[in-house]
């Protein structure tokens, strides 16, 4: 499965729901290239 | 034997005017953007005292009403006050913001701290009819003119005002060291006057002689220090002696939000090592943090709502047979390795603990994560944190096949609750249950309750890692030190035995 082959991603995760770099896992999985990954805490 | 959880304060102290001029929104909007709208709107939004008496998430953090009352008043909050509602609750208290200023007088050790003139005596007279801070005004100094403060300003102080005016003023410490600029020691002295209040709280509810504390955890996210070592601490035994536990010790323990979960592990440990008897884990609140979210507020037209600085004060000690027990032989904790997805992070800090227990997720009758009030979070877009943690919880129940995906809504009721803390990093990491959950185990409502805190590691920029860690609270076995029976045991024998006597004396 390569739903996001040549694609870039920017990854921003939350805290409290999913994080960047559980983000990245999946982009990465899915055959994406993360080009920026971060994870905000908005509480 | 397991350390118990032997009493519980909490405290929100009321400061609008630190909102505008210490809350990092505000400062940041200042440096970024100094003629915004947002600057100018935000005192229109800012509620009165009264307001946050009544404020029903507010009464239900110091012990006014239980979380189950809470979600019986419909949403949003703020406009379903509790009319005479009290400043005082079981479990602490809601404070004014000009108790706040002297009592960072109070607990200024350097004359770093002044006030006008008569608005310290005004403060001074009010505070003589508080029931704690009465004995700390011999340590409140004589106000000032006006223009000293000024003086002071104009030398790089951060100013305290009062309704938009100035009254006083915080010095900076230091003429160059940034570790020590007023700014700095605002937002330190404001932590720690917020613990002292939770510590003096704690002091009344618990009835515990201050001399017989060993030991203080401040856990708190606030660096105290120099340029030399900028988080050197030591506010846990700045704080004690301010409360005057002149036989503790302390330490900090840092960990963001998921300090509070790690200080009553350790301090749970520490006690049934036998290393100290009574332990304290205490944090005073965040001035940067209020009015963290005031621009998605006002623009949605809410109440600038997060306006109070939050603290609490845990007594956690030797096992008495009947408060309940902290399960130190199994704790939760979010490892190096664990992942960081959802199910890794809730399996780490749920059903790993869970399982060397030899219990199913259903066993915990209320699980406590982060309980941020979603009245605060909604508007702000962050959502309901609890009922998302609950959720999570549930589904990894349902995945393990000790749950009915039905049954999904009906767990997130059982054994979730509403958020009722304010959004104070820390301050709503698992710890604003404890309270209830405590009284809730000793009145057999339940059995056993999970606190669970999650931090944000990677905001410091050194390692991308998230953090948590939880523990179980469970009713107590009812078992002594040194197998001696407990002090209900011996009540239930008194009881038995006058009976029996008067029944003998009725010639039965």
């Amino acid at each position: 499965m390569s739903i996001l082959a040549n694609m870039k991603v920017i990854a921003i995760g939350d805290r409290d729901g999913v994080p960047g770099p559980a983000i990245e896992d999946c982009v990465k999985t899915a055959g994406g290239e993360v080009v920026f990954s971060s994870t905000e805490c908005f509480v | 034997m397991n350390a118990v959880i032997k009493s519980v304060a909490y405290t929100l102290t009321h400061a609008p005017d630190l909102v505008v001029h210490a809350g990092s929104t505000q400062t940041t909007e200042r440096i970024v953007n100094p003629e915004s709208d947002y600057l100018k709107a935000i005192t229109g939004g800012l509620r009165p005292f009264e307001d946050v008496v009544n404020y029903a998430p507010n009464q239900t953090y110091i012990g006014g009403m239980t979380p189950a009352q809470l979600a019986e008043i419909p949403m949003p909050w703020y406009e379903n006050g509790l009319p005479q509602a009290s400043r005082f609750g079981k479990f602490g208290e809601i404070m004014p913001q000009q108790e706040l200023y002297l009592l960072l007088q109070i607990c200024d050790s350097f004359d770093l701290v002044l006030l006008e003139t008569d608005y310290a005596a005004k403060a001074a007279e009010e505070a003589a009819k508080h029931p704690m801070l009465v004995e700390l005004l011999a340590r409140a100094k004589a106000g000032v003119e006006t223009a000293v403060i000024e003086a002071a300003m104009a030398d790089g102080a951060e100013g305290l005002y009062q309704d938009g005016k100035l009254v006083g003023c915080v010095k900076k410490a230091h003429s160059i060291d940034e570790n020590l600029s007023a700014h700095v020691i605002l937002e330190n002295l404001v932590s720690k006057a917020t613990s002292v209040i939770s510590l003096l709280n704690l002091v009344k509810n618990s009835g515990i002689n201050r001399a017989d504390i060993d030991m203080v955890i401040d856990c708190s996210e606030e660096a105290v220090g120099d340029m030399n070592q900028r988080g050197g601490g030591n506010m846990a035994k700045a704080s004690a002696e301010i409360a005057g536990f002149t036989g503790a010790t302390g330490s900090d323990l840092r960990a963001f939000c998921a300090a509070p979960v790690h200080a009553i592990i350790t301090a749970a440990a520490m006690v049934k090592s036998g290393t100290y008897k009574n332990v304290v884990v205490t944090a005073g609140g965040s001035t940067a943090k209020l009015g963290m979210n005031g621009k998605d507020h006002l623009k949605k037209g809410v109440p600038v709502l997060e306006d109070v600085v939050g603290g609490f004060a845990v007594l956690i000690s030797e096992n008495d047979g009947t408060s309940p027990e902290i399960l130190s032989e199994s704790v939760g904790w979010h490892s190096v390795g664990s992942g960081s997805s959802p199910q890794a992070v809730i399996t780490a800090l749920v059903t790993d603990p869970l399982d060397k227990l030899g219990l199913k997720i259903t066993d915990i009758d209320k699980f406590s994560p982060e309980m941020q009030n979603p009245d605060i979070t909604k508007p702000a877009g962050a959502g309901d944190v609890p009922a998302s943690n609950f959720k999570m919880i549930g589904a990894l129940a349902v995945k393990r096949g000790e749950l009915e995906r039905a049954q999904l809504d009906e767990f997130v009721t059982r054994h979730g609750m509403v958020g009722f803390a304010p959004t104070q990093g820390h301050i709503p990491s698992g710890v604003p249950y404890l309270g209830f959950g405590r009284e809730d185990i000793m009145a057999g409502d339940i059995q056993r309750a999970m606190f669970i805190g999650k931090g944000s590691l990677f905001l410091g920029r050194m390692t991308n890692l998230f953090d948590g860690a939880s523990f179980v609270v469970q009713k107590n076995s009812g078992v002594s030190p040194a197998g001696s029976v407990s002090e209900e045991q011996v009540r239930g024998l008194i009881a038995t035995a006058l009976r029996d006597f008067a029944k003998s004396l009725g010639g039965e």
